[in-house]
């Protein structure tokens, strides 16, 4: 278990103040200049040392990220920018952040900023967290009036202009090129890739965009150093990371913990565990929507990490873990994200475009058991049509969930195929 | 240059070259709905999958860059999977209509799923339904066969500049849609019709009609403004039907503007199919001989001095020679092609010439625009100029009422006093020309047609050398024509003679005996009683209604015939159908006449024709090319640069969809004139 040393997040659940002065009691904006002043290729180095991985879902290590941002300026200003459209379900973790440490992500802002030389940072921010948006922009106003940001950005000499910008609610303005298309005032929709953001991004010049999570963690890195981040969790799957735990468990909540806590010990010390005991559970969704489902056998053993995960077929995404006990109807559960992903797909690429609404009407047939047990197959096979094919990774978390279903669920369908023919047979012959 | 392997070939491509591009360097063929070469890369049909070394996923190759010894394969079962997975999923919620669709036999869809397609459905929900768009009298939509490649929405808004059209929903909800219920108002919307690979958007006066397998295709030219279009066109049996744009990079690129393209239900309507004669104040039907008499005795007697002859817009070469060689040897010299009495000078072809060529707009990096509307004009010329504005640094700068060009103009001023006051450097726009190293200058032939045209065109061509436009290297002096006829007749001096009338001396009743070939572009019915006019042409207009003979003619679908267009391009229109009724072409007709005077025009076929057309003006020995290129002599035509008057410039094209007889007897660009301008609306028949 995290000892309260190791913890980043020390306001996660809104006890202290949210504002500066609170703020500055637990530790932030405590030597920022400092840390600037070591230099960008030094904080750059550090972030890689610590083996910092991207804490949107993606697990791109940040450190190489950053380093793909031009060290010298063709002519072009570079931005950074913050993704806080946080909209994966089941995930709730930069919310709290931005509502109870809004300090943490901002002082993290200019340190990234700086270290990839970026001018100013772009927070977009999901519209309907209305109230985070409001205390994330009176933080804001809070830094510049206390010279934290602006022009000699808290002492440091480098100038670093923070903006806050409401989305209007699409899930996939939280995928990065599709959030710089929103940014720009256009229709939400991802870019082509080649070109990165890196190379061509915001406005046409070089971009990061990094998570919410991602950035908050950057002050305590660079205070704390990275030899204490990377001691914490796994080789490759170092620090620290906010789960959230939600669903059939006695108390779901957020909290931070090492990375690579075994799944069950994560449930049982700070979610009460599974609502009837462990024996109870039926699969768990460990890194929110997007990513395949894992049976109980799966869940006794496995580590939360983003390797463990990957080697059970699932992953770490947003580390929002969605606990299903053995009440629940696992097909309709899938199903239901089906038609998430079916209804916030852009419609740009024609395999997601018209593959979701092919896996949400199939899915839906399965709740009832009204298809053919061939149609598994087919089904699994039109996932697999889509992954890989799309412009953005939306087709793929269309395809995983279903994917995951069929891999570990497949006799529950069976039965129900099987159930609803018999149905059927008697209620002809009645 | 980038070297790398496709499908076992290697090739050696330019850098940026997209791995799709390579491909069909290499010869490989690849399939594709969005990719388009004169669009934007959008990248989501993804069709177009290809396999790259070392990347674990397909790439969609259209918008996938070569990089040095990439190793490509376009064959492969990852790419054959991928793009049968594509294709089913285009084909799941299509409605698979080929049958009752009219691109059914020309549909990339119907042509891919032959080769990426299965034969029976996996898909067991029931298809999605789009109700239909209402995009104007031009484009029909059946909204449930788009796959949403957005190539029309690409067109629009990069080509055409008219972004009117847009993608509205999520997901599969997406429908494009213009987003206030428009009709689409760009005179190049036509061209979205063809660029859609399905049957999504097709022609609305087509629907129906044909299927593309029973027509027969002629290449030709378009007459229908003076850009010279080069067209295919479709008949069945004795009709035209259709009317498609053919690619020739120089000209139009493979655009084509929506008059050309719709007003071809006009060559069905208010045609002369047979010769009239005026008797007792009415027209009555005749026979050739009794024509041909009639006239022959009006002209027996009759001096030289006192026939004349107008040519019109729409006639081509070959009848405008015979026509003057007929004038010649009945001692006329009494000519004239300019019905708009503009002062073009005809003594110098670069007095005339859009010199810098079409596709020489391109290397332009600024412009001055007098007194055109290129828009209406010469709608596919524009979306030249457009697409240079579109590629930056290209300031434009027009003198004459503000006006919607579709790209950013600075307005210097409405009359041709702002010649002088950019002379003078007085405005900051002077600066910008005097910057450019190829600047131009387009000056439209209305600007000519004014009292003091003459002074117009020295004062142009006086700014032109002034700003460095007249350069061996570079020529950047051009006359905007919007006639198709109009350089022909230039090139071949079909202009009055020294001290013989023009043309507003012969419509004032200079002359007892006037002869139109097909000019209808100026109020006849004021020429006055006592002339006696033929009219040669193929519409019952404006000229045959004033006419005393009328002898039917051929339109330009239906004759071959020789074109220039404003560059000073000779092109080929070729016969696609056969006049209607008792109408000849009318070259023949003049042939035929000249043996009824006595005076016999030395060819009896359209070789000897042309190989005199080639001994009068050597434009028309160079088919399809081009004279060379650059100013060889600055000095100016003749006339007072400040002989120019206060009077603002006009735009001579008010309604652009209806400018001529075929036009103007064509119901789809009536309805087009009731849509877009309806206060100009005339009743067609």
């Amino acid at each position: 278990m995290l000892a309260d040393r190791d913890r980043i997040f020390t306001n996660l659940y809104g006890q202290g103040d949210w504002r500066l002065a609170g703020a500055r009691q637990r530790g932030d904006w405590g030597g920022t200049a400092a840390i600037l002043a070591r230099g960008r290729d030094a904080l750059i180095d550090e972030a890689k040392a610590s083996g910092l991985r991207g804490r949107g879902g993606a697990g791109f290590p940040t450190g190489v990220k950053w380093s793909f941002m031009p060290k010298k300026s063709d002519g072009r200003p570079s931005y950074l920018v913050i993704n806080a459209d946080e909209s994966e379900p089941g995930t709730c973790k930069d919310r709290d952040i931005l509502r109870n440490d809004p300090h943490k992500l901002l002082e993290g802002a200019l340190i990234a900023g700086f270290a990839m030389g970026a001018v100013a940072a772009y927070i977009y921010i999901r519209g309907e967290f209305y109230n985070e948006a409001m205390r994330l922009e009176a933080a804001v106003k809070e830094c510049y009036e206390a010279g934290l940001l602006g022009r000699n950005a808290a002492g440091s000499g480098y100038d670093f202009d923070v903006f806050v910008h409401r989305g209007a609610g699409a899930y996939i303005c939280g995928e990065e090129t599709g959030l710089l298309e929103s940014l720009e005032g256009k229709k939400g929709m991802p870019r082509l890739k080649p070109p990165f953001p890196a190379a061509v991004g915001l406005y046409g010049c070089p971009t990061t965009v990094n998570n919410v999570e991602t950035i908050a963690m950057v002050p305590e890195i660079m205070r704390r150093g990275a030899a204490w981040f990377s001691a914490l969790g796994r080789p490759r799957n170092s620090g620290t990371k906010l789960f959230c735990i939600s669903g059939h468990v006695e108390k779901p909540c957020n909290v931070e913990e090492e990375m690579g806590i075994p799944l069950r010990e994560l449930i049982e010390k700070h979610a009460g565990g599974v609502r009837g005991g462990w024996d109870n559970l039926l699969a768990v969704i460990p890194g929110g929507s997007s990513v395949p489902v894992i049976p109980r056998a799966i869940c006794d053993t496995v580590l939360m990490d983003f390797d463990s995960l990957k080697d059970v077929q699932s992953g770490l995404g947003t580390a929002a873990v969605i606990v299903m006990d053995r009440s629940t109807d696992i097909i309709r559960a899938i199903a239901r994200l089906s038609r998430f992903y079916k209804h916030e797909s852009c419609g740009q690429c024609t395999p997601c475009r018209e593959g979701t609404g092919w896996l949400m009407r199939v899915m839906n047939r399965f709740v009832e058991g009204r298809a053919d047990i061939e149609e598994i197959d087919t089904l699994d096979k039109v996932t697999r049509q889509i992954e890989g094919h799309t412009i953005c990774a939306l087709g793929d978390a269309a395809a995983w969930p279903v994917q995951g279903l069929i891999r570990h669920f497949r006799p529950v369908i069976e039965e129900r195929i099987t159930a609803f023919r018999q149905r059927s047979v008697r209620m002809a012959a009645d | 240059m980038v070297k790398l392997s496709v499908d076992g070939i290697e090739i050696e491509v330019p850098n940026g070259t997209s791995v799709l591009q390579a491909a069909e360097l290499a010869g490989k063929e690849i399939p594709r709905f969005c990719y388009h070469e004169r669009l934007s890369v959008a990248g989501n049909c993804r069709m177009c999958l290809v396999e790259v070394d070392k990347v674990p996923k397909p790439v969609a190759s259209c918008a996938w860059p070569v990089a040095n010894g990439m190793v490509v394969k376009t064959d492969s079962p990852m790419v054959r999977n991928g793009r049968r997975g594509v294709m089913e999923f285009l084909l799941i919620n299509h409605p698979l209509d080929c049958p009752i669709c009219d691109q059914g036999g020309e549909c990339d869809l119907q042509d891919e799923s032959m080769g990426y397609g299965w034969d029976r459905s996996r898909f067991r929900e029931p298809k999605r339904a789009v109700r239909e768009k209402d995009f104007g009298p031009l484009v029909k939509t059946v909204m449930t066969r788009c796959i949403h490649c957005t190539r029309c929405i690409r067109f629009l808004a990069e080509v055409a500049g008219v972004p009117q059209l847009g993608a509205t929903g999520r997901g599969e909800d997406m429908e494009i849609d213009t987003h206030i219920k428009l009709a689409l108002s760009s005179e190049l919307s036509g061209n979205i019709i063809d660029l859609c690979p399905v049957g999504a958007l097709t022609s609305k006066p087509y629907a129906f009609i044909a299927r593309s397998w029973e027509l027969a295709r002629v290449d030709s030219i378009d007459v229908l403004d003076a850009v010279g279009t080069n067209i295919s066109v479709d008949s069945r049996g004795p009709e035209v039907l259709r009317v498609l744009p053919r690619i020739n990079d120089e000209v139009n690129e493979e655009w084509l503007a929506d008059k050309s393209r719709f007003a071809i239900d006009g060559l069905k309507h208010r045609r002369l199919d047979r010769p009239w004669i005026r008797r007792n104040s009415k027209l009555v039907p005749a026979s050739w001989d009794d024509a041909f008499h009639v006239i022959a005795a009006r002209l027996k007697g009759l001096s030289g001095e006192k026939i004349g002859a107008i040519a019109g817009d729409l006639a081509d070469a070959e009848s405008m020679l015979a026509l003057k060689d007929l004038m010649t040897a009945l001692g006329s010299r009494n000519l004239d092609c300019r019905q708009d009495g503009a002062r073009l000078d005809a003594s110098r072809r670069d007095f005339y010439l859009l010199n810098t060529t079409i596709a020489g707009i391109e290397q332009a990096d600024a412009v001055l625009i007098l007194g055109a509307d290129p828009r209406r004009e010469a709608p596919v010329l524009n979306a030249r100029i457009r697409k240079r504005w579109v590629a930056g640094n290209f300031p434009v700068g027009l003198i004459g009422p503000a006006v919607d060009l579709t790209y950013h103009a600075e307005l210097l001023g409405d009359g041709p006093a702002s010649l002088a006051r950019l002379l003078a450097g007085e405005h900051p726009f002077a600066a910008k020309l005097r910057a450019a190293k190829r600047p131009m200058l387009i000056l439209g032939e209305a600007a000519l047609a004014r009292a003091d045209g003459a002074a117009v065109l020295a004062a142009a061509w006086r700014l032109a050398a002034e700003f460095g436009m007249l350069r061996p290297d570079w020529h950047g002096f051009n006359v905007l024509h919007t006639a198709a006829a109009r350089v022909g007749a230039l090139d071949l001096g079909f202009v009055p003679g020294a001290g013989a009338k023009d043309f507003s001396a012969m419509r004032a009743g200079a002359v007892d005996l006037l002869w139109l070939l097909g000019a209808d572009e100026f109020d006849a019915a004021r020429i006055p009683p006592a002339v006696f006019v033929v009219y040669q042409g193929h519409h019952g207009d404006r000229g045959a209604a004033r006419a005393d003979v009328i002898l039917p003619g051929a339109a330009y679908t239906e004759k071959h015939g020789t074109y220039v267009n404003t560059e000073g391009r000779a092109q080929r229109g070729r016969l696609a159908v056969y006049p209607p009724g008792e109408a000849r072409e009318d070259w023949r007709i003049l042939r035929a006449f000249s043996a009824v005077v006595g005076h016999s025009l030395p060819y009896d076929d359209l070789e000897s024709l042309r190989r005199r057309l080639a001994a009068v003006h050597p434009a028309f020995a160079r088919i399809g090319s081009l004279g060379a290129p650059g100013c060889a002599d600055p000095t100016g035509p003749a006339g007072d640069p400040a002989a120019v008057l206060p009077t603002p410039f006009s735009y001579p094209i008010a309604n652009y969809y209806q400018t001529d007889p075929i036009s103007r007897a064509s119901p789809t660009m009536a309805r087009c004139t009731e849509t877009f301008s309806p206060r100009l609306a005339q009743a067609a028949e």
